[in-house]
């Protein structure tokens, strides 16, 4: 499985990378060789096998609907980049 | 022997007794990091001060009668779990300045139990890697031989166990970054079930497969600390609510191995392994049967697609949980003047290392639009065949033994230009974790170079108890987790 420059670019897209060109172009080759060697798991033959997301038994939990005093706002805030009136801050998404 | 090098029961047994203060264990420790820590590199942060505070307090509750086996004990987190009020950077630029203002349930779980915390201990970026060489600060140093890794990615703790730096130490596994670094480094790595520890606080890498566990000089170390960190916790929906059995007094539980069933499982015995590792692994299942086991082989045909089934989903699950890290609410920011868009990408790219990068990349791919179904859903049906194996092999026996690693502990930078190679360090410990199950590496002997080798005790899910008490009577029976490296 080869992955083309374009793929490289797409998958860097989706992912919301910013590559440089000689990033793109050793994920390209890295990436195909990585690729390449999980080709193996296409001899396996899984057709009437359920896939497993997780070992855990299904379940679901539940608890009592208690209120909980949340951490206070500046404590989170104190964390951010770049925080105003009590919000995250972030480049202007509208002109 | 100096404070430093005692093992946690050891001290405990001094501190009961009045022959030591935790501020003198935590001061003898902290000369050690002082001494010691600029060759080996184990730690990313340290916290003297809070912790001679910690252990200030602790010797006013012993002087009042308390008493707990871990109450004094210094012991080191592996800095990809949250803790209040001390950075917490997962070996990332892009969690650059962040301060969590919440302590991981484990970490908490061992605060209560009246642990002095030193510090937080280096890491491969986000666990991802073998080696420590992925930290975005440095590569730590095995403290058997500076020019080569401790393993990864709990790489910090591992060395700064075998180096008396700390007690004892927190790491996190999610496809043998306990064990290995354990094996590579000469100690005891323990990695419980999926389910046995909360993850609440552990900076997620993959979901299904992350699982918190301890890195020890010995396996009554490691009962002790599993004992204090295991257990339900109501904010993660992922720990079972299952009974912790008091894992230390089940060490020494039955006639030595009368009864036990051991299986050995012969796809774990592969050309291009390091000759004397099969040796040593070898030996060491002969001393068991010694011991009263009963060997017998058993097989996991599936383990050969361990591999690629884990390098499919860990990074799939990977992509997604590093969505995260946008520059918004935490950590580096990267602006140049564009919109948010511009800002996420630049932020990612400048924020992670190259081998982040590079699964954020693999696991995109796949679970992209036309590749879902032949990528991550077909490792996930491989998957199940790989549980099915051990669920197989375990109705035929109680324990599995195998190399923990095909190697010991190899040069820094020597498989750096390689992915790929890197990835099959991996290879041995991979399956565990895809089958959600427990177990652990102690060591087993030493190769030419005076290199550890680590031997894995693989148990049934949730059965931590059966594979401490056969460790437990191996590590009696032997002397190498007596060993201690030269610094």
């Amino acid at each position: 499985m080869k992955l083309s420059r374009e793929q490289v670019e797409h998958i860097a897209e989706l992912a919301r990378l910013a590559l440089s060109e000689e990033e793109k172009a050793l994920y390209q080759e890295q990436l195909s060789a990585i690729l390449e060697y999980f080709e193996r798991l296409q001899e396996l033959n899984t057709e009437a096998i359920p896939p497993t997301a997780t070992v855990l038994p299904l379940r679901s939990g539940m608890r009592a609907d208690e209120p909980k005093p949340p951490f206070p706002r500046e404590d989170i805030l104190a964390n951010a980049p770049a925080a105003e009136e009590g919000c995250f801050e972030v480049p202007p998404v509208l002109e | 022997m100096k404070p430093h090098q005692l093992t946690i029961h050891e001290a405990r047994d001094r501190l009961t007794a009045g022959e030591l203060t935790a501020v003198e264990l935590t001061e003898a420790v902290m000369e050690r990091i002082l001494a010691v820590d600029n060759d080996v590199k184990a730690y990313l942060t340290l916290t003297p001060e809070e912790a001679l505070d910690q252990a200030r307090a602790i010797d006013a509750r012993r002087a009042a009668g308390e008493d707990g086996p871990l109450l004094g004990i210094p012991l080191a987190i592996k800095d990809v779990l949250c803790t209040k009020g001390v950075p917490t950077t997962c070996g990332s630029r892009i969690l650059e300045g962040f301060i969590p203002p919440y302590d991981a349930t484990a970490v908490a779980r061992l605060k209560a139990a009246g642990v002095v915390l030193l510090g937080k201990t280096n890491v491969d970026e986000f666990a991802m890697g073998s080696s420590t060489e992925n930290s975005a600060f440095f590569t730590t140093h095995n403290p058997w031989d500076l020019s080569r890794v401790p393993g990864g990615s709990s790489g910090g703790s591992a060395a700064a166990v075998a180096a008396d730096e700390c007690l004892g130490a927190l790491g996190t596994d999610t496809g043998g970054s306990v064990r290995q670094p354990a094996s590579l480094c000469g100690v005891v790595g323990l990695k419980p079930a999926y389910g046995r520890v909360s993850r609440y606080g552990l900076i997620a890498f993959a979901s299904s497969l992350d699982q918190i566990g301890v890195l020890a000089k010995d396996v009554t170390d490691a009962a002790i600390i599993l004992e204090a960190i295991a257990g339900h916790d109501p904010r993660d929906s992922t720990s079972m609510d299952a009974p912790v059995p008091d894992y230390v007094s089940g060490l020494k539980a039955g006639d030595g191995l009368a009864g036990v069933r051991v299986g050995v499982p012969q796809e774990y015995f592969i050309e291009g392994m390091q000759p004397e590792v099969e040796a040593a692994v070898r030996a060491a299942v002969d001393v068991l049967a010694g011991l009263g086991a009963q060997v017998q082989e058993v097989s996991l045909p599936h383990t050969d697609y361990a591999l690629p089934v884990y390098y499919l989903i860990a990074p799939s699950e990977a992509s997604a949980n590093l969505a995260r890290y946008d520059g918004v609410r935490y950590g580096l920011r990267v602006e140049d003047g564009g919109g948010p868009n511009e800002m996420f990408k630049a932020t990612r790219g400048q924020g992670f290392g190259p081998e982040v990068k590079r699964r954020i990349m693999l696991g995109t791919y796949a679970l992209s639009a036309g590749y879902y179904d032949a990528y991550y859903l077909k490792a996930q049906k491989a998957r199940t065949l790989i549980k099915s194996d051990f669920d197989a092999a375990f109705e035929q026996v109680d324990v599995i033994v195998a190399p923990t690693s095909p190697t010991t502990a190899f040069r820094i930078e020597e498989k750096t230009d390689d992915p790929l190679q890197m990835y099959l360090c991996d290879v041995f410990t991979l399956s565990m974790n895809l089958a959600g199950i427990g177990g652990l590496s102690l060591p087993c002997g030493f190769d030419a170079n005076s290199l550890p080798i680590g031997l894995q005790i693989m148990g049934p899910a949730f059965g931590e108890e059966q594979v401490l008490r056969v460790a437990y009577a191996y590590e009696q029976a032997t002397e190498w987790h007596t060993r201690r490296p030269e610094l």
